[in-house]
């Protein structure tokens, strides 16, 4: 019984790990969303965020500036896009795949620009640098059983992420900037017209957006892939970050329950028992993806009106428009 | 007088003609080029230098020549299928799970009836490929027709699904073990395309005849066909398509699994042609590129063979990059990125114009 | 003169691609006056007034406010000088409260809450209710609450009344009324002309863009507003044509329909449309007209009741299923570029939209949709620079003729339209009476949805009232009065309730 309470926790623990990047990349979705911007480019900017954050660590060693650079690095992907969709109203569906083409690019050359340049051909991070984001004991509350070591035993990137989470649900319902950026999103003509400067909104919005994705990228390849990077290193966590919005209906809070969902999936392969379930790993590996697609179906299924997608999400916004 | 009004605004125009926009375009390009060049100085290489070797390795010599071929024959075929779909705004971006589920139909049958005559085993092959591809494509289709299931998302998740499934193969089923390393087994002779001459390059397999026939069949299809008229008003406004009587949940279904099953034909010409066995690297990103293709085209299918084969030229001349200098082949998805961008903000000036002001006295 | 205009534009002029939208139009107002300003459609009405409210930026020309000379580069700039806009598309966010839509936008602007601007002004709106809930005229009243609670003192009001009853329209005009006596500027758009001569203190014309003259509306009249709008004396009226009594064609029998959600947009709908009729459907907007047309045309399934024309049952019946029986039904839906028409494709493309099915094989054959086009432009006179032209390009009224015009050439037994004449200018208008009344002296029925009252009175034979999904009232033309429509419109009785049934 205590092995298997052993293998529950561990099994809850890897998948609190796992939903971290998820999270980031779903809550700057949303965020970008409810300024009415698609932006299909979130595996792109997660990839920015992880060669910049990694890059910038690897030659500096410094935490701030890996985390700095990482999310300067998102924030640069999605300046681009807003650049593109918002000043010169460039269709978001391609600008974002494009995001994503690029993004992908870069920073596959730069790893692999990096490991050519080195030594040995691998590239790694100090331990020092590591340590900084291992898990921080939080005194008193991480020695409680079962969610002591579950809840409180966390990266600080970790506890950042459930912040910013609730941090956003506080600001997108309660505050007065919120409601514009919904106005905005839902109607940009109405909140125009109630003197709200919409292309600002924005701008602002997707570059928070950004960053955020740039933090998820920056948290895969220094905690997911411990700080040893590998070619495509993202490898989908961006697009599932997008149906995630989906799934959680644009609500960060249920955004953190989601990515916790979809964490699990994806580590589910190492914790269930040979002997219980015998599938080939690459059917678990499949997982994450069958159970998104799922979602998508379900939530097109059932729609209700205040569950759904910003009104004039994708669509840009020209004021003299006739 | 002090002014009264600002000095510049953006206003709407529609008087761009066709030739200035291609010149807008090719500026764009050729400005996509120079950031390039900018990248590649600022790491420390000489732009040109580089840009001549990508393009020497490219059409350097008759081998390259047809290696490129080899690359543009997949790209072009998958942004023809592509392009289907998005005449009709159907955001279809899983042409690489489609590749993918033709080639694994194609090699089921170079695997397991590999005693058939070889040109039916190869028309067998080809049929299966496009049946699979299709059927991979028809399924996002048929949801969003009954439900309206997003299906940019859900064609997406199917790369990764049948990406999955082609590893479970490898692993498991289809399995050779070749020096402890899981891979599948070559395709035998009877299962590989036949290779006729290309002008002026040699041999090169028959896909590059079944892309000139496709590219001359699509466009035929799209304008000169009922079925084609359908799809453009669907694509253009689905309400007045419903509105005339159209069956538009037919349409869609039935577009989808040509688009799905083009790309599902490239699947099998891959395995069958260059590749000679099932590999998880058989869509290869080709889905995403043949988007930027078809979008850079304009949806025409002259167009799309035209660009691809710039993209092919680009692929190829990277890897020869790499191999001259030590420059990561990666470096075509960044310039493939940054042309795209390019154009994507050159097309605000075919349809926008920045006014200024003249001063009119009051 | 000594008093200073609250708003005063000099040459002001715009202009997009090559029209000329607005042409060096002065034009002043002052406190204490309510302004109308009328035209017909396209002659620059609403361009002019979203330069004002920051929407557009004008080519060249100055705009002054209380004398001084202003840039207004957005609406917030527009806010900021007091100016207050109620577009005619309103400007709300569904999925908003009413007092959410209100205090959108910078808090500091706002200087007079919600509740005590409904209390002072005796509005009638629940603030804490979703604008999706909302009726039109909830809806105009929330987009007149965000203006008073700005404070804005300039107000300009773009056809607030197109979409209201009579008695609404007499309690907004209660309203302006109210707001000129605290000595706010107002500034009225109409095409209306009696709306114009009951509620304006002056009255300025447009024509194609250009001020064609400002007149004080005591001073005035009817005919020579009319002939200062159009350019020439014109007989507005719309004539009625008198045809013998017709076999029943279209007969619905306790139609109901709900929408994805299980509101009700229908509720047991009964009526007969005869040969050689045209029968009119009015109401506020929003009450099932929409629904209505949908569903006789087969776009979409009643949910009860039955549908006949000419004796065979067409419920549930697809647009395509209902040609196939050799029926022939013609539908003008409102949305004519959003559903009518493919705004991207030329002529030729448009009209063998419901046609090309009937070609043999596979292939397309546009040479006779060619002909039938070249042969509509010249018989209908249709403006356009060729065949070609994607049809997005032309003007409101060239655009409906090739609808309706592709429409009759279907030789239709029964003929549905919706807003046929919205967005179009007098002279486009009369035309589409003519051949709606060219088509009911060949024996074939009409449904016409419209909004204009004294339109409907005088070209429909009957007139039926739809009010909130049901059929309120089906009223003789003859016997109808704008009063009494617009009664049955809100759902009111009337004491002559049995007279009219």
């Amino acid at each position: 019984m205590n092995g298997f309470m052993d293998q529950l926790t561990a099994f809850l623990y890897a998948a609190i790990l796992a939903s971290v990047p998820l999270l980031y990349g779903t809550l700057g979705e949303i965020l970008s969303q409810k300024a009415g911007n698609l932006n299909l480019g979130v595996e792109g900017m997660m990839y920015l965020g992880a060669v910049a954050g990694f890059l910038a660590g690897y030659h500096t060693n410094s935490l701030v500036l890996t985390l700095l650079l990482g999310m300067a690095a998102g924030a640069f992907g999605a300046a681009i896009y807003a650049l593109l969709t918002v000043a010169l109203k460039a269709n978001q569906n391609v600008t974002g795949l494009t995001l994503t083409i690029f993004g992908t690019g870069i920073a596959n050359f730069l790893g692999e620009q990096a490991k050519l340049n080195a030594p040995m051909g691998t590239v790694f991070l100090s331990n020092e640098l590591k340590a900084l984001l291992s898990p921080i004991r939080v005194a008193g509350l991480s020695d409680l059983p079962f969610i002591g070591p579950l809840l409180f035993h966390h990266s600080i990137l970790t506890y950042l992420a459930i912040l910013c989470g609730i941090g956003m649900s506080l600001y997108l319902k309660r505050s007065h900037l919120g409601m514009n950026l919904r106005a905005v999103g839902e109607n940009p003509a109405a909140a125009d017209a109630m003197g709200i400067p919409v292309n600002l909104y924005k701008y602002v919005h997707i570059l928070v957006s950004g960053a955020l994705s740039g933090l998820g990228g920056v948290y895969i390849s220094m905690v997911t892939a411990s700080g040893n990077w590998q070619p495509n290193i993202i490898s989908g966590q961006g697009w599932i970050a997008i149906a995630l919005v989906i799934f959680a209906s644009w609500k960060p809070l249920r955004a953190i329950l989601g990515s916790l969902v979809f964490g699990a999936l994806s580590v589910l392969r190492l914790y269930i028992p040979k002997d219980l379930i015998d599938i080939p790993s690459a059917f678990f590996s499949m997982l994450p993806f069958v159970v998104t697609s799922l979602v998508l179906v379900i939530s097109s299924i059932r729609m209700k009106r205040e569950n759904q997608q910003p009104a004039s999400c994708g669509i840009n916004y020209f004021r003299e428009e006739r | 007088m002090r002014r009264t009004l600002p000095q510049m605004h953006i206003v709407q125009r529609s008087d761009i003609k066709p030739l200035n926009a291609w010149g807008y375009r090719l500026l764009a390009v050729l400005f996509a080029l120079s950031m390039g060049g900018l990248f590649l100085l600022i790491l420390g290489y000489n732009p040109f230098d580089v840009y001549a070797t990508m393009l020497r390795g490219a059409l350097g010599s008759a081998g390259m020549q047809k290696e490129t071929l080899k690359l543009t024959i997949p790209l072009a075929l998958t942004a023809l299928g592509i392009l289907l779909a998005f005449k009709m705004k159907f955001w279809n971006i899983g042409a690489e799970g489609q590749i993918a589920a033709g080639a694994i139909a194609a090699s089921y049958f170079a695997y397991f009836h590999a005693d058939l005559p070889k040109t039916v085993l190869l028309l067998t092959m080809a049929a299966a490929g496009f049946v699979a591809g299709g059927f991979w494509g028809l399924i996002p289709a048929w949801f969003k027709t009954r439900f309206g299931t997003n299906e940019t998302l859900f064609t997406l998740m199917l790369n990764y699904i049948i990406y999955y499934f082609i590893t479970y193969l490898r692993e498991g089923p289809w399995r050779e073990s070749v020096g402890g390393f899981a891979a599948m087994p070559r395709f035998p002779k009877q299962a590989r395309l036949p290779e006729i001459p290309f002008p002026f390059v040699g041999n090169l397999h028959l896909g590059w005849v079944v892309l000139l026939v496709m590219m001359v069949l699509v466009f035929i299809y799209l304008r000169y066909t009922k079925q084609g008229y359908e799809i453009t008003v669907v694509g253009e406004n689905e309400r007045t398509a419903r509105y005339a009587g159209m069956p538009v949940k037919r349409i869609i279904l039935r577009t989808m699994f040509l688009s799905a099953g083009i790309a599902g034909l490239v699947g099998m010409l891959q395995v069958s042609g260059p590749d000679r066995q099932l590999t998880d690297s058989v869509g290869g990103g080709r889905g995403f590129t043949a988007i930027s293709i078809v979008w850079l085209a304009r949806l025409s299918p002259f167009g799309s063979v035209a660009v691809a084969f710039l993209f092919a030229i680009l692929q190829k001349g990277s890897s020869m990059m790499q191999t001259e200098y030590r420059i990561p082949a990666s470096m075509s998805d960044i310039l493939q990125g940054i042309i795209l961008f390019c154009v994507l903000g050159a097309e605000f000036f075919l349809q926008y114009r920045i006014l200024k002001r003249k001063e009119v006295a009051a | 003169m000594q008093f200073t205009p609250a708003i005063q534009l000099i040459r002001l002029t715009k202009c997009f691609d090559s029209v000329t939208a607005c042409d060096c139009i002065d034009l002043d107002v002052r406190r204490g006056e309510i302004l109308a300003l009328l035209g017909e459609n396209g002659s620059g009405k609403t361009t002019l007034t979203n330069m004002l409210s920051g929407i557009y930026q004008p080519d060249a020309g100055q705009i002054l406010l209380d004398g001084k000379p202003v840039i207004i580069r957005s609406p917030r700039d527009a806010i900021r000088q007091g100016i207050g806009m109620i577009h005619q598309h309103f400007k709300l966010v569904e999925v908003m409260t009413a007092r959410e839509n209100i205090l959108l936008g910078q808090q500091s602007l706002i200087k007079t809450n919600p509740e005590d601007a409904v209390k002072a002004f005796g509005l009638k709106v629940g603030l804490n209710k979703k604008v999706y809930d909302m009726s039109v005229s909830e809806k105009q009243t929330v987009e007149i609450l965000k203006v008073l609670c700005r404070g804005a003192d300039k107000l300009i009001l773009d056809e607030p009344t197109a979409v209201l009853t009579p008695q609404e329209i007499q309690s907004l005009f209660d309203t302006l009324h109210a707001m000129r006596k605290e000595g706010k500027a107002i500034i009225i758009i109409t095409h209306k002309l009696e709306e114009v001569m009951a509620v304006s203190d002056r009255v300025t014309v447009l024509r194609k863009g250009v001020n064609v003259g400002t007149v004080g509306t005591g001073q005035t009249d009817r005919f020579s507003l009319t002939e200062m709008m159009v350019g020439q004396a014109i007989d507005l009226d719309v004539k009625r044509v008198e045809t013998p009594p017709g076999q029943p064609l279209l007969r619905l029998d306790k139609v109901s329909a709900e929408d994805d959600s299980g509101r009700t947009l229908l509720k047991d709908i009964s009526f007969t449309l005869n040969q050689g009729e045209i029968l009119g459907v009015a109401g506020v907007a929003g009450s099932g007209q929409k629904a209505l047309c949908e569903i006789i045309a087969g776009l979409e399934n009643p949910s009860g009741g039955t549908i006949t024309l000419d004796k065979q049952p067409i419920n549930g019946l697809s647009p395509r299923e209902i040609i196939k029986r050799g029926i022939s039904m013609a539908f003008i839906p409102e949305d004519r570029l959003g559903m009518g028409l493919v705004g991207g494709l030329n002529i030729p493309d448009n009209l063998l939209l419901k046609t090309y099915r009937d070609q043999k094989g596979f292939f397309l054959k546009r040479k006779p949709a060619r002909l039938e086009g070249e042969e509509m432009i010249r018989k209908l006179k249709i403006v356009t620079p060729g065949l070609n032209v994607k049809i997005r390009k032309l003007s409101g009224g060239n655009v409906q003729k090739v609808l309706l015009g592709r429409e009759i050439n279907l030789s239709p037994k029964v003929l549905i339209t919706a807003y046929p004449v919205r967005g179009l200018d007098i002279g486009a208008s009369m035309t589409i009476y003519d051949m709606l009344n060219e088509q009911k002296r060949k024996g074939v029925g009409i449904l016409f949805v419209g909004e204009d009252l004294d339109v409907l009175i005088s070209l429909c034979d009957r007139i039926l009232v739809l009010c909130a999904g049901k059929v309120s009232a089906i009223v003789e033309s003859q016997f109808a009065t704008k009063a009494l429509l617009g009664m049955k419109m809100t759902g009111l009785k009337t004491d002559k309730e049995d007279e009219y049934a």
